[in-house]
């Protein structure tokens, strides 16, 4: 219960920055990754500003036995770079790059009731289900 | 500095500030295509976070929409078919790869994760190729 209240907070402070930051425009996040043509860097200082901050924080907050919710710590470990991280990065680019949307901006657009962000976050959703087939049949994240 | 620049330094500082309360209060990362494709195969104690997550997401939109209609202004001109191409690459791509722009681009690298590093830099890479391409093909009309 308290971390579903804390991932509730967490969600909202989050869509608020995306908001504020410019991410929630298509138009804008396509711009920025028109790197030869009319180029808008503004972007990039979502992510400079985003590290900078948890750069700081996630070192002093590792420095805790555990969370203040929870008995673990739930962060990935893993090391090795894998085709499926490499193929998997590349497609969601050319998806990010064609829609204008990643999955949290997406899902935050959903609230202006317009039909380009619920095509998208359906699709995505498709998208995601697709995965499990083909990994199921194939095993292409081992 | 103009004001774009300003806004999404600003953006990115909240964000920053609300991935590190996800990690000190439930100690997870903030990635949000792992997320929402954990609340799609529920499992018991694992999903109403997750849920709830996605529903604060959802509420700050709305409270966006409601101070400043604008922040959801600048749909991109293109037809129905490219966001549904888009949606299907970016669910497809994000669950093979692991995460998207929050779990790798500003949780991953923040903690120097070279796998998110690398990541981060292909999906980047990608994406200004695609729109590069897109551009030329006059897919955005």
């Amino acid at each position: 219960m308290k971390n579903g209240l804390a991932a509730l907070v967490v969600g909202f402070v989050f869509a608020i920055g995306l908001g504020i930051s410019g991410m929630t425009q298509p138009q804008k996040v396509v711009g920025f990754l028109d790197l030869f043509g009319n180029w808008d860097p503004s972007l990039i200082f979502v992510m400079v500003g985003g590290i900078i901050v948890h750069f700081v924080t996630y070192k002093l907050i590792r420095k805790r036995k555990s969370p203040l919710l929870s008995t673990d710590w739930h962060v990935p470990t893993k090391k090795d770079i894998t085709p499926a991280l490499l193929v998997g990065s590349l497609l969601f680019g050319i998806g990010w790059g064609l829609g204008g949307f990643c999955p949290g901006p997406a899902v935050t657009s959903l609230a202006s009731f317009e039909a380009k962000p619920f095509i998208f976050v359906m699709s995505m959703l498709v998208g995601m289900f697709l995965f499990r087939l083909v990994d199921k049949k194939l095993n292409i994240k081992k | 500095m103009n004001q774009d620049w300003i806004n999404a330094l600003i953006g990115g500082v909240i964000i920053g500030i609300s991935v590190s309360l996800m990690l000190f209060w439930n100690g997870r990362v903030t990635g949000i295509s792992g997320i929402i494709n954990g609340a799609l195969s529920p499992v018991k104690g694992d999903t109403g976070w997750r849920v709830l997550f996605i529903a604060g997401l959802f509420l700050g939109g709305l409270t966006l929409d409601a101070l400043n209609p604008n922040i959801f202004s600048g749909n991109l001109q293109t037809e129905t078919w490219t966001t549904v191409v888009a949606g299907l690459l970016v669910g497809f791509g994000t669950i093979l790869g692991s995460g998207c722009t929050s779990g790798h681009g500003v949780c991953g690298i923040s903690r120097m994760s070279p796998r998110s590093l690398v990541a981060t830099i292909i999906f980047i890479s990608a994406g200004v190729i695609a729109v590069a391409v897109f551009k030329k093909l006059g897919v955005f009309l």
